[in-house]
């Protein structure tokens, strides 16, 4: 049914936090590795090995550059998945019914078997977290590792989503947002989080941290703060290399 | 946007076709026998053609019977409803007329309202993409019922109400872009709102998430040249709406200035469909860096 629920018990989500995300894109390999030997259809690549690949991803890493006026341009490096919206739009568009959102959880999920692959959903979507899987032909999204979080056979700590489970930063966490004393509700509040890309009224439940404001940095002057550690000249060895330096140099 | 060529074709024969049929429909023109027969054959390869070019964009068309199912949310699932209503309630009138030689006038209207709400339903799909914001007005349903409207009178030999439509469709037109140039801007759409970073400085790509291409960026991230555009935008003003209107109020009317005006008429809706189409902005590619103001 593509009638969005009017509440969700839970708002299982992710809190991302753009101030210790590397940008290393290990959550982008470790989802691909999860969701194409999982649930549903593989995440399918063209010309893997070519001059111009291309592939299915649920997870993408944008990095952007914020330059605010007289300072030092900052880095930050934006993961990109479904934000398992409140008022999905994906969900009301779909004509089959394939697209829906979860009551127990308010996860988004797009059942295959019914995907007729039209793409409006990936239409509807403001944030770009659905793509159509070229070879299989059914649309592919975020399933909240749906098939790790509930899953009796994999050890407790394993039970999250593999984006999360994997990043070596810390820098994303999974959690209910419906319990305003859950981990993300907390670092969410406490980080002063706003839903992304309000404008489109979509109410995701992900959340992401801002970056921190930077400690100034005065930069009139001569201060060079990488000098230290360009400073080339060698130290002078001993034993039998600091002998045979000697012995080459005296050539 | 992409401008695929299956959803040009769909939405513009589909629309001229279900023009006709409502024309038809409405006793418009007076036909019966073999004559009402021709009508009907256009008007249908048109309507089932189109949506039949439709099915060429899906990537599991043979599930396509399921898209009929969820029309209390889904634009497109009522699409195809009405779109299906409109062919068999036209069809039942077209034959009583054809073989019976019976008219029935209620069935007929029935028929041409369903293939006008049909259309409609056409135009909402893209209508109601907050996501694409150039389609997310008022004018977009008022578009295509125009289109509709000027094609079906032409297609069934209403001169005079043909040359009106186009005339005021012209207009619809003019406004349709000139309402959409600022519609992203309205939006909100730059790549500080969408990032949720413009707060803390001026944002721009540093590193694309992929080197290569992807289906967001082929589907939803075309841009089209501003020149390009302008004279495309004239061509199909031109062509869909003034020249043919011009012709069909200024000569006699006759079989080939009617088939002239209906061959410059598709050249026009096509430049105005294909423009429909890349003109429009995804808010998507603005994590791209796209569409820069």
């Amino acid at each position: 049914m593509t009638t969005l629920p009017q509440t969700t018990q839970k708002k299982l989500g992710l809190a991302i936090d753009l101030d210790i995300c590397v940008g290393c894109h290990a959550c982008v390999i470790n989802c691909k590795e999860w969701n194409t030997s999982n649930y549903g259809a593989p995440l399918s690549d063209q010309d893997a090995y070519g001059a111009n690949p291309v592939g299915t991803f649920l997870n993408r890493i944008h990095t952007f550059e914020v330059k605010a006026e007289d300072k030092p341009a900052q880095t930050v490096h934006f993961p990109k998945s479904c934000l398992h919206c409140e008022d999905a739009p994906c969900v009301t568009v779909c004509p089959t019914g394939a697209s829906y959102k979860r009551v127990e959880d308010g996860i988004v999920l797009v059942n295959e078997s019914d995907c007729i692959g039209c793409g409006l959903c990936a239409w509807a979507c403001p944030y770009g977290a659905r793509e159509l899987d070229a070879k299989e032909g059914v649309m592919k999204k975020c399933t909240l590792c749906v098939d790790r979080i509930y899953n009796e056979n994999l050890p407790e700590e394993d039970r999250e989503p593999a984006c999360v489970r994997t990043c070596p930063a810390n820098a994303r966490h999974f959690g209910d947002f419906a319990d305003p004393d859950s981990n993300v509700s907390v670092m969410s509040r406490e980080r002063g989080a706003v839903p992304l890309f309000d404008e489109q009224g979509t109410k995701p439940v992900n959340r992401y941290l801002p970056p921190r404001p930077k400690a100034d940095i005065q930069t009139d002057g001569d201060i060079n703060i990488l000098a230290p550690f360009l400073d080339t000249t060698p130290s002078p060895q001993k034993g039998l290399l600091g002998w045979l330096d000697k012995a080459l140099e005296a050539i | 946007m992409h401008p695929a060529p299956s959803v040009i074709v769909f939405t513009a024969l589909s629309g001229l076709g279900f023009g006709l049929l409502a024309f038809l429909g409405l006793g418009i023109p007076d036909v019966s026998g073999i004559t009402a027969f021709i009508f009907f054959l256009i008007a249908y390869a048109l309507a089932v053609g189109g949506l039949l070019a439709s099915t060429f964009h899906l990537g599991n068309p043979q599930r396509a019977l399921k898209a009929f199912s969820q029309w209390r949310t889904s634009w497109l699932s009522r699409e195809g409803v009405f779109a299906v209503l409109a062919l068999c309630v036209t069809g039942i009138y077209a034959a009583a007329l054809i073989f019976l030689d019976m008219r029935l006038p209620v069935v007929g209207m029935i028929g041409a309202a369903l293939s006008m709400i049909s259309v409609f339903c056409t135009s909402m799909i893209y209508g109601q993409l907050k996501t694409v914001p150039r389609w997310n007005q008022p004018m977009t349903p008022a578009l295509f019922m125009l289109y509709t409207l000027a094609g079906g009178a032409l297609l069934a030999g209403q001169v005079k109400l043909a040359a009106l439509f186009m005339l005021i469709l012209a207009g619809a037109q003019l406004l349709h872009w000139m309402i959409g140039d600022n519609r992203l801007a309205i939006a909100g759409g730059t790549i500080g709102a969408a990032t949720g970073l413009g707060h803390l400085g001026k944002v721009r790509l540093l590193e694309s998430p992929h080197s290569g291409e992807n289906y967001l960026l082929k589907e939803m991230a075309h841009e089209v040249g501003r020149k390009h555009a302008h004279k495309l935008r004239i061509i199909a003003l031109l062509f869909a709406c003034l020249i043919p209107a011009l012709l069909l109020l200024l000569t006699t009317p006759g079989h080939t200035t009617a088939a002239l005006a209906v061959v410059l008429h598709l050249v026009g809706l096509f430049a105005g469909r294909w423009l429909f189409f890349a003109e429009a902005e995804h808010v998507v590619a603005l994590y791209y860096d796209k569409h820069r103001a």
